[in-house]
């Protein structure tokens, strides 16, 4: 009867101790942005270090600056572990939360993008998909809520095959080329094979695809037939998670020279090098934006979030690849609130209100430098009709320790990309019957 | 007290073979029914109707399926989640092509066509049993997906292989302007695509699974049911008394394939609203699998008991542990602990009632039926 007692007694001063805290809160200007993370599965190490990067610079501006312009930045997590259909259950629990609802949602996942396009679009909520996602959703005519931001998949495949025809000596070197393209078997790695396609048939080299099924542990069979039988003069690995260091640990066995493999940038973060050890030493991946904590802006979130404890990863983990990937997606997202804030006033911005924020977005070279990521990121500016923003490529190699970038920016083939987003976004406007926006100018409501 | 069978006399062979023979029983079956058909519409929940409801109904018409062939007819199947593609993708190229057939009808062909895969695929189980039977229905997982994820058809040569629900109408394109049916446009819904309501979405997933369900029990408790129950349990005993193996078991391929099929299209008309071929694959052949495990093999019941648990336990702690864990413990800590409760709750209630939800609920029922004075 005793414990009985005390079980109250203590259930008691929790509630009492718990409301006034949560009235308290209430009182402030609150932006809500869900965080569909996966901290669980085998694609954890791309879920945790994107969250805690994009979690921190929150953390960063509320602790700093107190929010953007005074009204605080709050976020809940739900776990997906990478699966669709948790997806789709996240998206549901958290889209409602908050004053207008959820802002934007990042579902850092291709196939998470594509179960959510319809959903989000019904519901006007802005889906970004940074560096992933649903590629000809760049045509924001068609595509009005989804922003697969900075460079999308096809363009990065353009840079890489620039990069390899610098490899080679110029793109005329290209012809007769072998390139395999060892992808992940699902939206996400199938999603450049029409692109490489269009690029073989352009420079007159050879692409053959190699789909390895998810998670992506057995290679055996793809890497022998790719030394043995094939003999690409390049290796393009289009993997996630578990299956990078996999396949860098085949490409070893079979003799397969690491530097003849070009890594994409959901392959070439350090969780994806380590655990491959020395078969890892050499080997190229793409990336939008560089490793490395030694940026003001990397320096402050260690210092200042770090500092006071509240910390969303281990520190350890910052300045990573993927945990910088989720800065710069901090960056972009808060930009465009302010954005947004500027022509809607400072409150808490509905789903419409940030796409006109993202809409409108532009972020220079000197905001950039204000921002203390100089290096970090390429000035990035989006309109209602190019919803990417045709961002630049860099290459990094790995060299056993640590990602030295081995090039400078490099520019996208627009002339490539373009004409196929046109052609696939409006193939899907006829299949779903979307009449495609008008009233594209720089500042307009995009109609 | 109230759940009891004294004074319920039946006088005639009808009124004692009824499915619920108890008119507590009855009662409380219409109650639920009631309650399921109107609460979840009116509460306009899109969260309760989506995610959590019609995922459930989705996953335990699957498990449903798979408890026919695997509960009552005793054959190991692994190719549950091909059988859900063949539906899936059979009747998104059903509406896309022929936009005229009502969506229901839409939903029988594509289960009839998973059926037929069904079938070809359950020929082997005429020679092999058990667990070499479940290899070779793994074979069909495998080469159904890799049929759907290289030829383009399936997914009308979508680049991601992402086949999306198009917009279709309850009784089909015909009731359209100047078309045959077009005096049924007044009662008309849109009932999948993004601008059909969660509503009316869930409504239609939970009369077809009704539907189904009750076709299920009926199918189990008459002649068709028997013949695979006495196969399960002997099957040289069962030919001797006149049983035709291959009739009986490539018939339980069929029907489960059926029921696989329409939950498949089920899952991309009125759950997600799209699939690709990540959506049925082999860890989701293995999850209906476990469903029916802990709902309980050969029970109609147990089917959805189990894919409740297994649909709904990882959002709910998820759920809990974002409201009690908050500040307390780190996310990466939360998340796993997440995963160690979802297995030591597996591990717990395996070992506490080896058959599952089912034969809970059925002692539970015992025990009620005496409850207060059990002696």
């Amino acid at each position: 009867m005793k414990k009985i007692k005390t079980i109250v007694l203590s259930l008691v001063a929790m509630v009492v101790t718990v409301v006034p805290f949560s009235v308290s809160q209430a009182q402030d200007m609150e932006q809500f942005i869900p965080a569909l993370v996966y901290r669980t599965g085998p694609y954890a190490a791309g879920g945790s270090g994107f969250f805690g990067g994009f979690e921190d610079y929150m953390a960063l501006l509320n602790l700093r600056d107190g929010g953007i312009n005074g009204v605080k930045l709050v976020w809940e997590e739900c776990e997906t572990a990478y699966n669709s259909d948790r997806g789709v259950e996240c998206y549901e629990r958290l889209k409602n939360q908050g004053e207008h609802g959820a802002t934007v949602v990042h579902p850092l996942s291709t196939g998470i993008t594509y179960r959510l396009i319809e959903r989000a679009t019904a519901d006007k909520i802005p889906l970004i998909s940074m560096g992933y996602g649903r590629t000809d959703a760049t045509n924001g005519k068609v595509f009005p809520w989804v922003f697969p931001l900075i460079t999308n998949y096809w363009s990065q495949n353009t840079a890489k095959i620039k990069y390899i025809g610098m490899q080679e000596g110029g793109m005329d070197a290209l012809k007769g080329k072998k390139i395999a393209n060892l992808h992940h078997e699902s939206s996400y790695g199938k999603e450049t094979v029409p692109v490489l396609d269009v690029q073989a048939a352009k420079y007159g080299f050879e692409v053959k695809h190699y789909p390895v099924a998810h998670p992506g542990l057995d290679q055996k069979a793809a890497w022998l037939d790719i030394a043995r039988r094939y003999k690409p003069d390049w290796v393009i690995l289009r993997g996630w998670g578990v299956m990078n260091p996999t396949a860098l640990k085949e490409a070893a066995r079979v003799g397969f020279a690491a530097d003849k493999i070009v890594g994409v940038w959901w392959s070439g973060a350090e969780e994806d090098v380590i655990p491959a050890g020395k078969a890892a030493v050499g080997y190229v991946a793409a990336g939008f934006h560089p490793s490395g904590s030694g940026f003001p802006v990397v320096e402050a979130m260690l210092d200042i979030v770090h500092g006071a404890g509240q910390g969303n990863i281990s520190p350890q983990r910052v300045g990573t690849i993927y945990y910088n990937r989720g800065l710069v997606a901090g960056i972009v997202t808060t930009e465009a609130i302010r954005t947004a804030q500027g022509k809607f006033g400072t409150k808490v911005l509905s789903g419409e209100e940030m796409r006109w924020g993202l809409e409108n977005l532009s972020i220079s070279a000197e905001r950039i430098d204000e921002l203390g990521a100089a290096g970090l990121m390429a000035p990035l500016t989006i309109t209602c009709a190019d919803h990417e923003g045709g961002g630049p490529v860099k290459f990094s190699r790995w060299d056993g320790s640590q990602w030295v970038e081995v090039t400078d920016w490099i520019e996208t083939d627009k002339s490539i990309v373009d004409p196929m987003i046109m052609d696939s976004s409006m193939a899907y406007a006829a299949e779903k019957g979307i009449e495609p926006r008008s009233g594209m100018s720089m500042g307009s409501d995009c109609g | 007290m109230f759940y009891r069978e004294v004074g319920q006399y039946k006088s005639s062979y009808p009124a004692d073979q009824a499915i619920f023979p108890l008119s507590n029983d009855r009662i409380g079956v219409m109650i639920i029914l009631l309650i399921a058909f109107i609460w979840p519409p009116l509460s306009g929940s899109q969260y309760l109707m989506g995610p959590i409801l019609t995922q459930l109904l989705v996953f335990g018409l699957a498990a449903l399926g798979l408890n026919l062939l695997t509960g009552y007819a005793g054959q190991v199947s692994l190719g549950t989640g091909g059988f859900m593609a063949v539906g899936a993708f059979g009747c998104y190229n059903l509406v896309l092509r022929l936009p005229e057939i009502p969506i229901v009808i839409d939903f029988i062909l594509a289960g009839l066509m998973a059926a037929a895969v069904g079938v070809l695929f359950g020929i082997p189980s005429l020679r092999i049993k058990g667990f070499y039977l479940a290899v070779a229905t793994l074979a069909s997982q495998f080469f159904l997906l890799w049929i759907f994820d290289h030829v383009g058809w399936f997914t009308n040569y979508d680049p991601a292989g992402v086949a999306s629900a198009p917009t279709q109408t309850f009784f089909g394109a015909l009731t359209g302007e100047g078309r045959a049916l077009e005096f049924l446009a007044p009662i008309d819904v849109i009932v999948s695509g993004p601008n059909a309501t969660p509503e009316t979405k869930y409504v239609l997933t939970l009369a077809v699974v009704v539907v189904l369900a009750l076709l299920a029990k009926n199918l189990v408790r008459g002649m068709t049911g028997r013949a695979w129950m006495a196969i399960r349990d002997f099957d040289i005993a069962a030919e001797i008394i006149g049983i035709r193996p291959l009739r009986t078991k490539l018939l339980a391929f069929a029907i489960s394939s059926f029921y696989c099929g329409v939950a498949g299209a089920l899952y991309v008309f009125t759950y997600v609203g799209n699939a690709d071929t990540e959506a049925f694959d082999l860890i989701r052949s293995f999850t209906i699998l476990f469903m029916i495990i802990i709902g309980g093999l050969g029970s109609v019941m147990g089917s959805f008991l189990g894919a409740a648990f297994i649909v709904l336990l990882p959002p709910f702690l998820n759920i809990v542990a974002s409201n009690l864990g908050e500040g307390t413990l780190s996310g990466a800590a939360l998340a796993n602990l997440e995963l160690i409760v979802y297995g030591g709750t597996i591990v717990f209630f395996l070992a506490v009632e080896p058959l599952g939800f089912a034969r809970m609920w059925q002692i539970v029922k015992e025990k009620l039926r005496q409850w207060p004075f059990p002696y």
